[in-house]
């Protein structure tokens, strides 16, 4: 491999760049075998916007070898797929590779104590602000960065907002994707309930969205959102409620908080009203909880990954045959605002080899390895590159095509803020979540959850 | 006639050496007996307590090394609305959980001290929720108090009593109910253990003396066996207070300090805002915190010990 980087520029269609892109296509068609997303990427995507004929390799240290930490996978097709690309990796480069695997909130406190003591893992794989709590410890990787959004179609919005660093002025950490969230259904209640029960038509608007859950309730099938201290889902769903009504925490300068507002009030009155259409007892639920409600055909309605539906494929597979996913619906803000969870990989500067690192993320975000590994996730994952759209799993379940467009769906947590210890600190505190589950159970008037939320976030971001 | 030499053993003569004399020495070897212990206490005991009291008035964070700020932190945490629900928590979870567990513990050790049939067997089923790792029995209690699967529910629905669902973990007082009387189930067993122990040491002579003078049950208890186990029962509430206090496992399994930090104790706030967060100064301030109570605690069980 030649130690280059050989760039055209993006941008303008000539015939002679689509026929080139086109006969590119079609070569990495032939040679990858994994073609058919190549194919619709082409169809569906502005012309030029995909580049394969760029070429971009970090020149490896002699001696080099990596150790890797990463979260423990969600699907058992995960580890073996990513071990596989590994010793391609191996093979190609002569640089081993050891991963470790951490269940994913323990991947924070571990790669802490390695920011803390200079040694440790070479890569992690987090999620969220992680590489923003320490961004002077971590090795620049905007060349790398750069040249995936280009190749590949162009990053989502929020992936630069995550792996780009104000602070240091270049991008700290390579967004690798995010496990999606979306409401998960019992579609023969839905039917019962009077609505269409197919994804498509599911409620698109939060007053529809509304009549369907209380039409629900009425028939003795009511709904279940997290709003205890479930780290993924209350997060997900509280987020959503705030940001679809225009509400959200703190304003674009990452200091003013911006959460007294009347959009956050007509979010927690409809909050409150989808409240009396829940089970008793969500004020308690862990993350667990929905799932063990769900496949229990207590709920018939709740948020949560597609962690549900395998679990029913194997288990339950009546309700697996019976039930389905759709997008959280929109509310006044008019467009997609979710949450779900980010993740992105980045090199500690203690590295002795920061070029084999790099060169190792390059290779697991490019084609054929990254949608190799998307497809073994039976769509646990979605991609943060547009190129990458249509995968071959998003082909293959209907029912899991939902949670394709995750990240293209997706506000930072830190909305309209910035990711850093400060948004860090606010999600880990459940300051949100605690003033949704305040307002809902009527623990407090909505009033004063807004208040007392407001004060926590003031003492978090004013210090 | 072949002479028959007889040779006696030389006398083993240790040379008088530096070692040696130390080995004699009963002060050098004292101290040479304790230094491991000593080490040991002072590199994962002293060591860590030193470099977290020293946290405690820094602003580190978990990928910062963090300044000096003083008092900084304790004031920030005084003025912190769900720090001081923390103290009223953890103050609650302790009072409550403490003095159920030493009344029932009494009982249970009282009536276990007799002569029965299985007197062994029960003695031993009755450690079981102490020795049973937390995070297991907290699994355990994580069910048991689900809202809709719960043992308890059912059991009453069945019977007709109840005819709803207990929103155990999701009300603010219930769940801190809940969690008081999980930990009671599991800390009886170290009182009725340790009581065991001391009632089986109180002389029968004392009973027959005071049976004679004619003293009634409530009486032989209040005269007899309370003032001898007085000091035992305060070390053993002295103990079960401090590791009340300290109590993590048990929390986070089944709220992680919810719902709306109606559950959460010092070691879990800690948690939370140390490692979760990553604001290690902060963390290490909240522990803080716990010291006080603690060194009160212990200085009250050192009264005691040493009159015994």
């Amino acid at each position: 491999m030649q130690p280059q980087d050989r760039e055209r520029p993006a941008g303008g269609l000539t015939r002679r760049r689509f026929l080139q892109a086109g006969v590119a296509g079609a070569t990495g068609l032939a040679l990858s075998g994994v073609g058919g997303w190549l194919k619709q990427a082409l169809a569906q995507l502005p012309p030029g916007s995909y580049n394969p004929q760029l070429q971009l390799s970090f020149p490896v240290e002699p001696g080099a070898s990596l150790r890797i930490l990463r979260w423990s996978q969600f699907v058992s097709t995960d580890q073996p797929t990513y071990e596989r690309m590994a010793q391609d990796f191996t093979r190609r480069t002569g640089v081993p590779v050891r991963l470790e695997y951490e269940a994913w909130p323990d991947v924070q406190p571990k790669a802490a104590a390695a920011a803390n003591v200079g040694a440790g893992p070479d890569i992690v794989l987090g999620f969220f602000d992680e590489p923003h709590l320490w961004p002077d410890k971590l090795v620049p990787v905007t060349d790398l960065a750069d040249y995936l959004g280009r190749k590949y179609g162009g990053w989502f919005p929020v992936a630069p907002q995550y792996g780009h660093s104000a602070q240091m002025g270049e991008w700290i950490a390579v967004p690798i994707g995010a496990p999606g969230s979306c409401l998960n259904y019992r579609m023969s209640w839905v039917k019962e309930a009077g609505f269409d029960p197919d994804p498509a038509k599911f409620p698109k608007t939060t007053d529809e969205f509304l009549r369907l859950c209380r039409s629900l309730k009425s028939r003795g099938h009511p709904t279940g959102f997290a709003l205890g201290k479930a780290v993924g889902d209350a997060n997900s769903w509280c987020h959503w409620l705030l940001w679809t009504f225009g509400a959200h925490a703190v304003g674009p300068d990452n200091t003013t908080i911006t959460l007294n507002a009347p959009e956050t009030v007509n979010a927690l009155e409809y909050g409150r009203q989808l409240f009396e259409t829940m089970i008793p007892g969500v004020a308690g639920w862990l993350d667990p909880n929905n799932n063990r409600a769900f496949l229990a055909g207590e709920v018939a309605l709740t948020n949560n990954g597609i962690s549900i539906y395998f679990a029913a494929k194997n288990d339950f597979p009546e309700v697996a045959a019976d039930m389905n996913h759709a997008v959280y619906p929109q509310g006044p803000a008019g467009r997609p605002t979710e949450l779900h969870s980010f993740s992105q990989a980045y090199i500690f500067k203690y590295t002795r080899y920061p070029n084999a690192a790099k060169e190792f993320l390059r290779f697991m975000m490019e084609d054929p390895q990254y949608p190799r590994w998307i497809n073994a996730m039976l769509g646990y994952v979605s991609h943060p590159l547009r190129a990458f759209t249509n995968l071959a799993v998003w082909r293959s379940d209907p029912k899991a095509v939902p949670f394709r467009d995750a990240v293209a769906r997706m506000l930072p947590h830190s909305y309209q803020g910035t990711p850093g210890p400060k948004s860090a600190r606010a999600l880990s505190e459940f300051v949100i979540v605690d003033m949704v589950a305040d307002a809902l159970t009527g623990r407090r008037s909505v009033r004063d959850a807004i208040l007392a939320a407001e004060a926590r976030l003031k003492r978090i971001y004013e210090g | 006639m072949p002479s028959v030499q007889v040779t006696t053993a030389a006398r083993v003569v240790r040379p008088a050496g530096l070692v040696g004399r130390v080995l004699e020495n009963h002060h050098a070897l004292g101290v040479m007996m304790v230094t491991p212990a000593l080490l040991i206490l002072a590199i994962f005991l002293a060591y860590p307590f030193g470099l977290g009291v020293w946290l405690s008035f820094t602003n580190a964070t978990i990928g910062q090394a963090g300044r000096f700020v003083g008092l900084g932190n304790f004031r920030y945490l005084l003025g912190d609305s769900v720090f001081r629900v923390v103290v009223l928590n953890t103050t609650l979870y302790a009072a409550a959980a403490v003095v159920c567990k030493l009344v029932l513990g009494f009982l249970l050790a009282l009536l276990v001290n007799r002569e029965f049939r299985g007197k062994r067997i029960v003695r031993a089923i009755m450690l079981l929720p102490w020795i049973v790792p937390t995070s297991l029995s907290a699994l355990v209690f994580y069910w048991i108090y689900d809202p809709t699967f719960s043992i308890i529910t059912w059991a009453l629905r069945r019977i007709g009593l109840l005819h709803g669902f207990i929103n155990y973990l999701g009300d603010p007082n219930l769940a801190r109910a809940s969690l008081i009387a999980a930990n009671i189930w599991r800390g009886i067993p170290f009182f009725a253990i340790g009581l065991l122990a001391g009632l089986q040491t109180v002389s029968p002579t004392l009973y027959e003396a005071a049976a004679i003078d004619g003293a009634g049950t409530w009486q032989k208890f209040w005269f007899v066996t309370w003032p001898v186990l007085l000091p035992l029962t305060v070390v053993v509430t002295v103990f079960s207070t401090i590791m009340t206090v300290g109590d993590f496992q048990l929390i986070w399994i089944i709220t992680h300090g919810g719902p709306a930090n109606a559950t959460h104790l010092f070691g879990t706030l800690a948690y939370q805002r140390a490692i979760q967060g990553g604001f290690i100064g902060e963390g290490a301030a909240i522990s803080a915190f716990v010291l006080p109570v603690l060194v009160g605690a212990v200085m009250v069980s050192f009264h005691y010990l040493r009159r015994e």
